[in-house]
C-alpha cells in the first residue's frame, strides 16, 4: 500500500526546507525525503577547507538570518550543515531522513514516488535533489596513465591525503583554485589548467565583493531578462575563497607558485596538452571583471574607474604539453563542475544534456516542481539567500494548481 | 640503379639541415600574411615576404587568397572558408613531404593525389551548443600514390610526411596564440 500525501519534496538541502517551509504556510500537507540526513552535501561531500563563498550576513533563508558573532565571516560546510538542521527545528520541517528517491513517475491524480523504505502516491512534487550531485570529469580522463591518483572534489579532503609529488588541477573556478591553492601550500608543485573562468576581487572599495553584487542588483535579475539564459545557466562559480580579504584569482596562485597552463584539450600517448589560448581566456576574464566593477561603479554614482587591478601575468611561454608518464605529476584533481543526477526520474523532462526542461521551475510536466538549479528564477537561484523568491513562487503554483481540486 | 627524380633537391634539404645544426639563429623563421577585410565574411590575405636565414626574403610573387563563405551561410561565396585553408595547408605540406621522403630514399613517383576531409560541427562556431567545440572535431587524410615500391614502403613515406610536417604538427598539437589590437 502506498501512502499518500499531497506533496512531496525530494531533498532536505536548503532548497527542500526552503519549500517545505512555504507548503507549511499554506498548510499544504507534504513530506521531504532525504537519502542521508538533513543538509547531506555540506556533511558529506565537501572539502575539509571549505567555506562558503557567501559572507555570512548574506546567508538568510525565509524566516531564518544568522544570528552569530562574526556577519562578516564565512561559514565551514560543518556550521552551514547546523545553520541548515537549526532551520529544519525551527520550520518543523516533515523531514524523513535516510529515505532514497528510487522512481518517480506519472499516475493519473499525479506522481508516484518510490523509495527504499516505501511508495507515495503524491499530486504534485517538489524537485530540490541539487544541482551539484556529481562531479563532471572530462572524457580525456580515460587516457590518464596507470599509477597517477585521480581524484573529484567528492573524494579530495586535504593535501595531507594526496600522494607526495607534483599535482595537475583541472578546471580553475572556485573550487579548482581553492584546492590549487591549498594543495601548493602544502609544498607540492602544482599545475593549474585554465579554460574560461570569472575572476573577481574577495572585496571591492572595502566592501566584500558579494555586497556589491548584490546592492546593486546583478543578482536579483530575472530569468526572463537574461538575454542569454542557457550561458547564464552555465556560468562558472566565480574565482573566490570565503577567507576575509583573500583574492585567489590567478595573479594570487602564481605568487604562490602555482603554474598556469592553457584548457586541458586531450591527453595523447600518456601526455596532457594544453590549449594555446591561456592569454585570451585570461584577457576576456579581465574584461568582463573590470567591466562588473564599472557597473558598481556607475550604480554607486564613482566616476574615477576601477582602479588597482593588474591584468592576469601569464608566463611568457605557458607550457603547451605535461608528461604524465615522466613522474613530475602524482595526482590531477578534477575541478571540472558538477552535475545532477536524475536517473530516478521517470518522467520525459531531462534533456539530452541530462539538465531538467522547467520555465522558472515549473517543470514540463503538470504538478512537478523543480528548485535550486543554476538561474532557475534569478540570478542568486543556488545560493543560500537565493531560495526565498523561487520557494515562494513555486509554492504559490503549486498552491494554485492544487485549488480546483480542492473546490471540487 | 636507376636514379630516381621526383624533382626534390634532397641534397640542399640535407645540406641545410647541417648547415642550420651550428646556427639555429639562422633558421629562425617568420611566416607573414596581411589581411583586409573586403565586406560582409569576405577578406582578402597576401602573402610575399617572410623572414628566415637571418635576413626579410621574398617569394618570387605575391599570391592573393580570398576568403568568404559559402551561399548557405548567408555569403557571397566569393572564395574558401577559412577553415577549408587548413586543409590546403595540411595537403600542400604532407604531399611535399611525401615526395622528399620518396626521393631520399630513391622511390620514384608518378602520382600522388590525397583528399583531405575535415569534420565540422558548426554548432560550435554558431553558438548553438557550447559542448561542441569550434574546430574540426577530426581530419582524415586519404592518400593514392603509385610509385615503384611496396605498399609497406609507401605506408611508411607516409608515415614519415606526418612525422615532418609542420601543418600537421600545427593542427595537432596545441600552438600558443596571441591576438592584439595594434
Ligand atoms: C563544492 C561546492 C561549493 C559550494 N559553495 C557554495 C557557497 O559557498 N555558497 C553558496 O551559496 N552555494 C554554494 N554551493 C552551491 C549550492 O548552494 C549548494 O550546492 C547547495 O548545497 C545547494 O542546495 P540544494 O538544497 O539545492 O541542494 P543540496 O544541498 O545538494 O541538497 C539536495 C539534497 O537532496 C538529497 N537527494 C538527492 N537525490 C536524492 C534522492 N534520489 N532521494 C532522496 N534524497 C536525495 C541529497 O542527499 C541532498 O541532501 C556550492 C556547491 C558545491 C558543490
Amino acid at each position: 500500500m502506498s501512502q499518500r500525501v499531497t506533496t512531496v519534496v525530494i531533498g532536505a538541502g536548503h532548497a527542500g526546507l526552503a519549500a517545505s517551509h512555504f507548503l507549511s504556510e499554506r498548510s499544504i500537507d507534504h513530506i521531504v525525503l532525504e537519502r542521508g540526513r538533513i543538509a547531506n552535501t555540506w556533511r558529506r561531500e565537501r572539502w575539509d577547507s571549505l567555506r562558503l563563498l557567501t559572507p555570512n550576513w548574506l546567508n538568510r533563508l525565509p524566516g531564518h538570518a544568522y544570528g552569530g558573532p562574526d556577519p562578516d565571516g564565512y561559514m565551514t560546510a560543518g556550521q552551514v550543515a547546523d545553520f541548515i538542521g537549526d532551520y529544519a527545528t525551527v520550520t518543523a520541517a516533515p523531514v524523513r531522513e535516510n529515505t532514497t528517491v528510487t522512481s518517480v513517475r506519472r499516475t493519473d491524480g499525479g506522481y508516484q514516488v518510490c523509495t527504499d523504505e516505501g511508495d507515495l502516491d503524491c499530486v504534485t512534487v517538489v524537485i530540490a535533489s541539487g544541482a551539484c550531485n556529481a562531479p563532471v570529469v572530462p572524457e580525456c580522463a580515460a587516457g590518464v596513465p596507470d599509477g597517477i591518483t585521480q581524484l573529484t572534489p567528492f573524494e579530495y579532503r586535504n593535501p595531507g591525503s594526496l600522494p607526495d609529488g607534483g599535482v595537475l588541477v583541472v578546471g580553475a573556478s572556485a573550487t579548482g583554485v581553492q584546492l590549487a591553492a591549498e594543495v601548493r601550500r602544502s609544498g607540492r608543485p602544482v599545475v593549474l589548467s585554465v579554460g574560461e573562468h570569472v575572476r573577481l576581487p574577495r572585496t571591492y572599495r572595502g566592501r566584500d565583493v558579494l555586497w556589491w553584487m548584490d546592492a546593486t542588483g546583478v543578482w536579483a535579475q530575472s530569468y526572463d531578462e537574461i538575454e542569454d539564459l542557457a550561458r547564464a545557466r552555465r556560468l562558472p562559480s566565480p574565482q573566490l575563497v570565503g577567507e576575509p580579504g583573500t583574492t585567489i584569482d590567478l595573479n594570487a596562485l602564481t605568487g604562490l607558485g602555482v603554474e598556469p597552463v592553457g584548457r586541458l584539450a586531450v591527453i595523447r600517448d600518456g601526455a596532457a596538452l594544453f590549449s594555446g589560448g591561456l592569454r585570451n581566456v585570461c584577457s576576456l576574464a579581465d574584461l568582463k571583471m573590470r567591466r562588473l566593477l564599472a557597473g558598481f561603479d556607475e550604480w554607486a554614482g564613482i566616476g574615477d574607474g576601477p582602479a588597482g587591478f593588474e591584468p592576469t601575468r601569464i608566463p611568457a611561454a605557458p607550457r603547451l604539453r605535461l608528461d604524465l608518464r615522466g613522474g613530475e605529476i602524482a595526482t590531477i584533481i578534477w575541478a571540472t563542475g558538477f552535475r545532477p543526477d536524475y536517473r530516478w526520474l521517470d518522467v520525459p523532462v531531462v534533456d539530452e544534456k541530462g539538465r531538467l526542461r522547467h520555465d522558472g521551475g515549473v517543470v514540463d510536466s503538470p504538478g512537478l516542481y523543480a528548485l535550486g538549479l543554476p538561474v532557475l528564477r534569478r540570478r542568486r537561484s543556488t545560493l543560500l539567500h537565493g531560495i526565498e523568491d523561487d520557494a515562494r513562487f513555486v509554492a504559490r503554483h503549486l498552491a494554485e494548481r492544487l485549488t480546483p481540486r480542492v473546490v471540487a | 640503379m636507376t636514379t630516381t627524380d621526383n624533382g626534390v633537391n634532397v641534397q640542399a634539404l640535407l645540406d641545410a639541415r647541417e648547415a642550420l645544426k651550428g646556427a639555429p639563429e639562422a633558421a629562425q623563421f617568420t611566416w607573414r600574411a596581411t589581411s583586409t577585410w573586403k565586406n560582409g565574411v569576405h577578406s582578402t590575405t597576401t602573402i610575399q615576404n617572410f623572414f628566415g636565414l637571418g635576413q626579410e626574403q621574398s617569394h618570387k610573387t605575391k599570391t592573393e587568397f580570398t576568403a568568404d563563405h559559402p551561399e548557405i551561410f548567408a555569403a557571397e561565396d566569393n572564395g574558401i572558408t577559412p577553415i577549408e585553408y587548413l586543409l590546403v595547408g595540411l595537403a600542400g605540406c604532407l604531399t611535399a613531404g611525401v615526395a622528399s621522403v620518396a626521393q631520399n630514399r630513391g622511390i620514384q613517383l608518378r602520382s600522388v593525389t590525397s583528399t583531405v576531409e575535415g569534420n565540422h560541427d558548426i554548432r560550435g562556431i554558431l553558438g548553438a551548443d557550447s559542448d561542441v567545440r569550434n574546430g574540426f572535431n577530426d581530419v582524415k587524410v586519404t592518400f593514392t600514390i603509385d610509385a615503384d615500391a611496396s605498399r609497406e614502403e609507401i605506408e611508411a613515406l607516409v608515415a614519415q610526411s606526418q612525422k615532418r610536417s609542420a601543418v600537421y604538427d600545427a593542427l595537432t598539437n596545441p600552438t600558443s596564440v596571441t591576438v592584439e589590437v595594434a
